[in-house]
């Protein structure tokens, strides 16, 4: 007992130097996301997109708005072709992943390039990280349906 | 008590821990003035913010640097009145006009001051203003971007050392003369020596727009030669009068370290500057021809302008009889500062022994009762010394300088001569604290300590003269800051850090205000830049006799065109650089071989030239300079250059043509 009241004064004295000055634990402090790896859904992506509606047939004013807005923020590093750039060409690109994960990964790349299997593997034969060039959420989805009519779609 | 063995060898750890714990928690000895848990008070943790930004004058660097509170850490340098390599300022073709005067394009200057806009007298975190001191300006940096936004010139000015103090919602940001010369024109051509009856002080009223915060010169005070130091601008119970220390009351043109400090007292000159904004309406002013530039820089088309005006408008103190006094004040005072509830007045003689503290009240009431010195100075009515002051603060110590407040009804002044910082009570005009400083301290600044309602808790003193305080570094060292927690009675040192050039003054905002409007990228579609290129799509060449514009966009990793044939000797190569990446933190660099200006650092959406002339024929590469991404390396190209009237075609690609 006495034992254990001489272990307390120490602790207390010890805790009180090193509380003593310290400055408020709630300054401002970088945000960083935690998410466990097994939460991954390899197929919807990471974002805020789970479910989107693609229509039967190509929406054609979307789909040229989309063009443009690539031609500016996406061309330079991938063809519309097979044909690496960059990063790899996006012919296909619709039929190689879901919708909701194409808009997941152009809107939000960072965070799904650490977590996706298939995108780490891209990395080790890219080694550039995709920018995020900061798309709405209108962009995206203009831009994904660029892409359909890229993959045949009409 | 018998203790056992085990239980002993405790209670000894135990004593030896107290013990500790106190030397630890105690100020350590003479040798050393900081508290011992400075670094834990001073220290933010990998990753963590600090608790206020701190915009500080960078003096003959002409620059402003931001650095946080409580750690010291430099952030970022804004260049303002002097070029900037890194950042290309006053190099790339955009930002050249914001270094043109009526002199033409001034590369350098010494910015003084800083002061912050504000509404209801507390920061609002639009914008700080800036002063140089050498050919007259004054500045203002916009805080979304960290970027100068303008520049104004200031008309009939030798000085502009008193500024950019600002009115209580900033209606105007004040420029006054350090030195009085003759108004411009070519009246000015007369003997140095008549000085009394041909020098003339000018004070700049200086209007900024509430949402664009654009600068126009408004109106004019002209009044006897006088050097006007420092001001302050009233606020709550003195909100719209203007207070300025003067010195140089002897009117010396000559030897001016003796001749200047010959009276007792000097002056704090007191303005009415709603009065005279009114006699400015009614068109009681007088136009006088000028010549002054007025620079913008635009944020869509990412360009500077600069503007030639030509006009004026001034009013004579001495024709009005209700627009400025002056309040007799000992000896060349420095600081004129006004505490928080605008009540109280402090001028800081810097050859002065004591501090007079005026009172707002009793000024109006000597005023009202007309308790004047018989004898008019050049015209301006002199209120009685004694009708006007609270009270001195008696034995401050050596050489005041200058003076903020805190929350709590406390002074803080500075004392060059005897390098201390003086705490004392503004309404008993006692003295509670004094603290020395490593050496000589110039300004200090309490955090929002110029404000209605002082943020306190840190005080930094800006030291002229640092000596032994850091390793040596050859002849020339650094100016320093020093920072004080003033939370508690006593004001305790906790570091010490250098400063870019000469800290003049600061001023301390709470992180919050500004970190999440802080800009990060420049939409690329609101570019609105005349060479924009818009995707790599646009990317080409373009000739116009021996003009060539080369329209090139950056992207990880790789600059378009890269390839660049069918330019000769004697072309003007203009490199219009598009940065297509709209994430945050990603600028690219430009640079090429022999360019004699500097490299170009481009922001996410913007588009930035540099003037490119070829002095030899020959193959120069050029490359990005700011590491972009794991093949930043490769991230280069090649101009080939021909001799004068070379047939080789204007050819530009990257990739396969």
């Amino acid at each position: 007992m006495k034992q254990l009241a001489i272990i307390l004064v120490l602790g207390i004295l010890v805790y009180a130097c090193s509380s003593g000055g310290k400055q408020d634990s709630e300054s401002n402090s970088a945000k960083t996301e935690a998410q466990q790896p097994s939460d991954y859904d390899p197929n919807r992506g990471l974002g805020k997109f789970d479910n989107v509606d693609l229509g039967d047939k190509l929406d054609v004013q979307m789909a040229n708005d989309g063009k443009l807005i690539a031609d500016v923020k996406c061309a330079s590093c991938h063809k519309y072709t097979e044909d690496r750039l960059v990063g790899p060409g996006w012919a296909g690109v619709t039929e190689r992943h879901r919708p909701e994960w194409i808009m997941n990964f152009i809107t939000n790349p960072d965070p799904m390039i650490d977590k996706d299997p298939k995108l780490l593997a891209q990395l080790e034969i890219c080694l550039v990280r995709m920018p995020n060039q900061n798309l709405s959420d209108d962009d995206a989805r203009k831009i994904l349906e660029f892409m359909r009519e890229n993959d045949g779609v009409n | 008590m018998k203790l056992k063995p085990k239980e002993g060898l405790l209670w000894m750890l135990a004593a030896a821990a107290v013990s500790l714990s106190f030397s630890a928690c105690k100020p350590k000895g003479a040798g050393s003035a900081v508290s011992g848990n400075a670094a834990q008070r001073t220290y933010i943790p990998p990753g963590q913010y600090d608790e206020f930004y701190t915009f500080t004058s960078g003096g003959f660097s002409g620059q402003m640097s931001v650095y946080g509170l409580p750690s010291g850490r430099l952030f970022r340098v804004i260049p303002v009145f002097s070029v900037d390599p890194e950042k290309a300022w006053g190099f790339s073709e955009e930002t050249k006009p914001m270094l043109e005067t009526s002199h033409g394009f001034v590369p350098w200057d010494d910015l003084h001051h800083i002061e912050s806009s504000f509404t209801d007298g507390m920061p609002d975190g639009k914008w700080m203003f800036a002063n140089s001191n050498n050919t007259p300006r004054l500045a203002r940096i916009d805080l979304q971007t960290f970027r100068t936004a303008e520049i104004i010139e200031i008309p009939n000015t030798g000085g502009n050392h008193c500024s950019p103090f600002t009115t209580e919602n900033s209606e105007y940001v004040i420029a006054a003369t350090r030195f009085s010369v003759p108004p411009d024109g070519p009246g000015g051509d007369v003997p140095i020596s008549s000085y009394k009856e041909n020098f003339k002080g000018h004070i700049s009223f200086v209007s900024v727009d509430k949402e664009t915060g654009e600068f126009n010169i408004a109106f004019q005070l002209k009044t006897p030669g006088l050097n006007f130091d420092l001001s302050s601008a009233g606020k709550g119970v003195s909100n719209g009068w203007l207070f300025i220390s003067c010195y140089n009351s002897e009117q010396a043109h000559t030897l001016q370290e003796v001749n200047a400090s010959q009276n007792d007292k000097d002056f704090i000159m007191a303005i009415n500057w709603k009065k005279a904004e009114e006699y400015f309406k009614a068109g009681k002013g007088v136009k006088q021809a000028v010549r002054y530039a007025h620079n913008k820089y635009d944020e869509h088309t990412h360009t500077a302008t600069s503007q030639i005006k030509t006009e004026v408008t001034v009013l004579d103190i001495t024709d009005f009889d209700d627009l400025a006094y002056l309040i007799p004040c000992p000896k060349s005072p420095h600081g004129a500062d006004v505490n928080p509830t605008g009540e109280y007045i402090v001028g800081s003689g810097k050859l002065a022994a004591l501090i007079p503290v005026f009172s707002f009240e009793k000024l109006q009431n000597a005023i009202a009762n007309k308790e004047f010195e018989g004898e008019r100075y050049g015209g301006v009515p002199v209120v009685k010394y004694e009708s006007a002051l609270h009270g001195e603060v008696q034995k401050p110590g050596l050489g005041p300088l200058h003076t903020e407040f805190d929350e709590k009804g406390n002074a803080y002044t500075s004392f060059f001569v005897s390098s201390e910082v003086v705490k004392w009570n503004v309404k008993t005009l006692e003295v509670l604290d004094r603290q020395p400083t490593y050496y000589s301290v110039g300004h200090l600044m309490v955090a929002g300590g110029n404000s209605k309602k002082p943020y306190g808790k840190y005080l930094v003193a800006y030291n002229k003269i640092t000596k032994d305080r850091f390793l040596p570094t050859g002849p020339e060292l650094c100016h320093s800051a020093q920072l004080f927690d003033i939370s508690g009675d006593k004001m305790e040192l906790l570091l010490d850090f250098p400063t870019i050039g000469e800290p003049h003054y600061a001023q301390s905002l709470p992180a919050d205000i500004l970190k999440d409007k802080s800009l990060k990228i420049y939409d690329i579609n609101a570019n609105a830049h005349p060479h924009k290129t818009n995707g790599e799509a646009e990317a080409r060449i373009e000739r116009e006799g021996n003009i060539v514009r080369v329209y090139m966009t950056t992207i990880r990793s790789h600059l378009t065109p890269d390839v660049i044939e069918g330019i000769r000797m004697g072309d003007e190569v203009y490199f219009h650089v598009t940065n297509i990446e709209q994430d945050w933190d990603m600028p690219h660099g430009f640079a090429i071989k022999g360019a004699k200006n500097a490299e170009l650092l481009i922001m996410p959406g913007e588009t930035q030239t540099i003037k490119w002339e070829p002095d030899r024929v020959g193959i120069f590469p050029f490359y990005c300079t700011d590491f972009c991404s794991a093949l930043h390396q490769e991230m280069s190209g090649y101009v080939r250059v021909s001799p004068k009237g070379s047939n080789v075609a204007m050819t530009s690609y990257t990739g396969n043509k």
